[in-house]
């Protein structure tokens, strides 16, 4: 070990000890009822350091001096999928994605990356997720790569294979991305079709504004024919959830501050996510921000509005809905379900669609590897994980494989590609499935 | 330390890959369930099967290498932590079902499985395993052997000791035995069988078990009566075992308890009343619903405020769920939650309880009482901040006021979280020195060099008893 790096890891144990509440780190009372729940657990065969209780440990031995930050230490924590299914499952209401946020964002603070790497990182976390302008230019590019043929030439020629690992997979099942000038044009309200029961915001994200716009437009369908009135703040940004779990945590508080002062404009009931990660940071910027005396109860008022698109549906009520009959199943977001609770909801949108035989596959509640950029860094884990997914999701025979977060749905179609499903199965996000029943309940009547 | 001569051999057993000790893995193998222990080991192993056990006990035994095995460490006497070093065995790789023999009624398994993944596995041919360790989701069936674990069906169907009638044993020297069979009677030589069960780890290794199993009970029901005060829930039970009905479940909540989990699950518990008793019974449905009636008198007649049968197996869950919760709403309340296990007999349980409120209050610390009132197992259960030395030495002093009241009252000091470290000093209180002494001689006899889990069971010093008769 050299000298340089033995000294990095002295600054570093030193910042994890100012830096990581050890309030919450000693609330683990070492139970283990947290194991079962943890993917990596299982997926490492038993691994206790690959577990939650056992990566607890590992920060509060690096904070009580028992153990420095190895490299050993930094990929224990990099293979955590940040998923917190451990979290429901812990009688000690350890809130363990804080320590792992807090973990992260001291260990990136001293991280030496490489020159591309840091290149790259400045690119995605300050000069693209962050503006809207470039992830629109970007999608363009990505939508002019799509159109103009290059796309299929690229693939029929195996150019793609040369990129490293899933990267070309990705590729595949990227979504067809609208063209620029529709990018350009978003509305800014939306009335409601009958008379409005309620007056809703709508956080419309960054890549679902993009890469996802038709997703966001189906959300703003169904709103309006659910009799809600849209608002939808232009000045608007980035959640910061992927800042967040990937140890940027400053540039996630910036962005919640935006987005704080841009909601606080319009008056509405609820604040509308329909991204399960974006929500999921969205109720949490109370916490984010506690420390911060001018906003601490701003980011409170705001997460306390935040509510998942399919809850907003459930309680006010969806129009008619009907599909060719077909048997639909349903993966959960794991930040959805773990950090907003929202878990029957989308099940009983589902069921009520005339038509659907809804059937539920084991352990819907277990990650299925996406986890923001996890399937591309700690790619041999994360597959492994999606392989076990898609053989559940293959044993309920269903034909619509359903979920409600944009990473997880390419993870999905990803799975879908890996295990030879691309003609029997599709992926599709929660809101553009009910908006096509909806629709095709519509043209029926 | 572990020379280097010791690890090549040791990796010569398992191979590389089953050994481990990077930093992270002695980290993370250094603790368990029980606050305020830690302590790093030298190495981890991982066993494939029964001769890699033998052999790595051989090894161990001529380097003198203490051994901890370690099912998944959710035990609460500090009896899988480390304190002299040595190697952790773990069982991850030895975790399987190996037979369920129906003509025989019993299940065969290896020690790393989930007791949890047996019982599914078992009730899945309609067949049952009663012991149940609240743990169960996460510990392991030799985690439960060693510690003879309980639950809260122990009352009508016991507890682990019971259903354990073959096992196969790695002994301290590396010889294999195997004790018991798939037989109802047999009376060769020493029960060995039995030994063993409790035994925490400090005689041998187990690599195998078999269970006795049961037909799974074709109905269950369960109620909920509440009283204002603990004298009245005690007396119902000993009067429902008076009038000869044994329920599967009889769980009692003190105040303070209810207090916490109406603050932490909402689930409408008044919490103005004394205690609350969880009561529960299976089996076939005529003798159920007599049994359920009855018992639901014998709460009116003692003046119970209201009881509540459920209706439907959901209601059932969610009454148990606010028994469940205890220990979960409990834990919520401060860093360190202390989970004690002092047992009486069950007419005493009001007595002690009270005496464990008196106790805190003398001592200035927070107990909350919930546990087993039919077999008179009690968790007080202390709620404090283990950074906090002044109050933790208080905490000491009222768990050792409550190990002695415990014992006064012919009682244990541990009904079933086992010795370990927590409760060693306090083992001559229950079984005199006299008793301490032939265990000792026991374990000399099995263990000459004292590899097996070491610093366990037995203390170097032991609890002076101060006041013996108050
Ligand atoms: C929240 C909570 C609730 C609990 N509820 C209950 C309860 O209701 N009833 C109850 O009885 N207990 C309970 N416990 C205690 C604990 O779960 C039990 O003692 C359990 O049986 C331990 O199983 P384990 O697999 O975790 O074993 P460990 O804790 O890993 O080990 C327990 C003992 O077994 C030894 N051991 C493990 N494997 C072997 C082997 N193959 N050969 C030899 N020795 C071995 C270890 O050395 C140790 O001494 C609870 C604990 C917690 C944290
Ligand atoms: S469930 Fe919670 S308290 Fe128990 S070990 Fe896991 S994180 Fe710790
Ligand atoms: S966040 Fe997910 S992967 Fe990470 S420790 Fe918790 S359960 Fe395991």
């Amino acid at each position: 070990m050299s000298a340089a790096n033995d000294k990095r890891q002295q600054e570093l144990a030193i910042d994890m000890k100012q830096g990581m509440d050890y309030d919450e780190l000693i609330n683990c009372m070492r139970c283990g009822f947290c194991l079962p729940a943890c993917p990596t657990y299982r997926e490492s065969g038993g691994n206790e350091a690959a577990s939650p209780r056992g990566r607890i440990a590992l920060m509060k031995a690096v904070v009580d001096g028992i153990m420095e930050p190895d490299e050993d230490f930094e990929k224990q924590l990099s293979q955590c999928l940040g998923c917190r299914a451990c979290e429901p499952a812990c009688p000690s209401g350890m809130k363990y994605g804080f320590l792992l946020e807090d973990a992260r964002d001291i260990i990136q603070k001293k991280k030496k990356h490489s020159l591309p790497v840091k290149m790259l990182r400045n690119v995605v976390f300050n000069e693209l997720f962050p503006k809207p302008n470039r992830m629109r230019m970007v999608s363009s590019l990505l939508w002019f790569y799509q159109s103009t043929g290059i796309q299929k030439i690229a693939q029929a020629t195996h150019l793609t294979k040369i990129a490293p690992g899933n990267l070309s997979a990705m590729e595949r099942v990227l979504p067809k991305v609208p063209s620029p000038s529709k990018m350009k044009n978003r509305p800014s309200h939306v009335a409601s079709e009958g008379v409005a029961k309620k007056k809703v915001a709508f956080f419309s994200g960054c890549l679902m504004d993009t890469m996802f716009m038709d997703t966001n437009d189906s959300t703003l369908y169904i709103l309006s024919k659910s009799n809600c009135e849209i608002v939808i703040p232009k000045k608007q940004n980035c959640c910061g959830a992927l800042h967040a779990h990937s140890g940027e945590k400053d540039g996630a508080k910036q962005l919640a501050k935006e987005n704080i002062l841009a909601f606080e404009k319009v008056e509405a009931e609820y604040i509308i996510s329909n991204a399960g990660g974006c929500g999921a940071l969205l109720v949490d910027y109370g916490h984010l921000l506690k420390d911060d005396p001018e906003w601490a109860d701003r980011a409170k008022a705001f997460s306390a509005k935040v509510k998942d698109i399919s809850e907003v549906l459930y309680e006010v009520g969806m129009p008619k809905m009907r599909l060719e009959p077909q048997t639909v199943t349903y993966q959960d977001s794991c930040h959805l379900r773990n950090v907003m609770g929202t878990f029957s909801a989308p099940r009983k949108l589902l069921q009520s669609i005339e038509g659907v035989t809804f059937t539920e596959m084991k352990d819907a509640d277990r990650c299925c590897g996406s986890a923001g950029v996890y399937n591309i860094i700690e790619q041999e884990m994360s597959m492994q994980i999606l392989d076990v997914k898609m053989k559940d999701a293959k044993a309920t025979k269903a034909r619509t494989l359903v979920t409600a977060n944009p990473g997880c749905l390419l993870q999905m179609k990803l799975g879908i590609e890996r295990a030879g499903l691309q003609k029997d199965v599709r992926g599709i996000h929660i809101v553009d499935l009910l908006a096509e029943a909806v629709r095709y309940a519509e043209g029926q009547a | 330390m572990i020379s280097q001569d010791a690890k090549k051999k040791l990796q010569a057993i398992v191979g590389e890959e089953n050994y481990l000790d990077s930093k992270q893995s002695l980290v993370a193998y250094s603790y368990d369930a029980t606050p305020n222990y830690q302590a790093l080991p030298d190495a981890v192993i991982k066993p494939r099967n029964t001769q890699d056990v033998s052999e790595i006990v051989k090894v161990c035994n001529e380097y003198k290498i203490p051994i901890v095995p370690r099912g998944n460490a959710t035990n609460l006497c500090a009896g899988t932590c480390p304190l002299e070093g040595g190697i952790v065995m773990i069982f991850t790789l030895m975790n399987q079902l190996l037979e369920l023999d129906e003509e025989n009624l019993t299940v065969t398994v290896q020690p790393g499985l989930i007791t949890l993944d047996m019982i599914n596995a078992v009730e899945a041919k309609g067949l049952f395993y009663p012991p149940d360790p609240s743990s169960m989701k996460i510990s392991t069936i030799a985690g439960n052997i060693n510690e003879g674990s309980g639950g809260l069906r122990g009352l009508k169907y016991g507890v682990t000791r019971d259903y354990v009638i073959a096992l196969e044993v790695v002994l301290p020297n590396g010889n294999i035995i195997r004790t018991g069979g798939k037989l109802a009677k047999d009376v060769a030589g020493y029960d060995f069988t039995r030994l063993m069960v409790g035994s925490e780890g400090t005689l041998g290794v187990i690599t195998e078990a078999t269970l006795k199993l049961i037909p799974k009970p074709e109905t269950k029901k369960t109620m909920l009566a509440l009283y204002d005060s603990l004298e009245a829930a005690g007396r119902t039970v000993s009067k429902i075992i008076a009038n000869k009905i044994i329920p599967t479940t009889l769980e009692f909540l003190d105040q303070p308890t209810i207090r916490v989990v109406e603050d932490f699950a909402k689930i409408g518990l008044p919490t103005d009343v004394g205690a609350v008793l969880l009561i529960e019974q299976d089996g076939p449905l005529e003798v159920v619903e007599r049994d359920i009636k009855r018992m639901a008198e014998i709460c009116q007649e003692e003046n119970a405020l209201s009881v509540q049968i459920a209706q439907t197996d959901e209601e059932g869950t969610a009454l148990t769920t606010a028994r469940r919760s205890a220990l979960s709403a409990l834990a919520r309340l401060k860093p360190t939650t202390i989970l004690e296990d002092a047992t009486v007999p069950r007419s005493k349980i009001a007595e002690m309880v009270r005496e464990i409120e008196v106790i805190a209050k003398r001592n200035n610390v927070q107990i909350c009482t919930f546990g087993h009132a039919g077999d008179g197992n009690l968790h007080p259960t202390c709620m404090t901040d283990a950074r906090d030395k002044e109050e933790m030495h208080r905490v000491e002093i009222a768990f050792e006021e409550i190990f002695e009241k415990a014992i006064q009252l012919g009682g244990t000091i541990t009904g079933e979280h086992g010795v370990g470290v927590m409760k060693s000093p306090y083992l001559a209180w229950k079984l005199g020195e006299e008793g301490v002494e032939a265990m000792k001689t026991l374990k000399m006899a099995f263990d000459p060099n004292n590899i097996m889990n070491p610093g366990k069971m037995f203390a170097k010093e032991s609890r002076k008893r101060v006041v013996v008769n108050r």
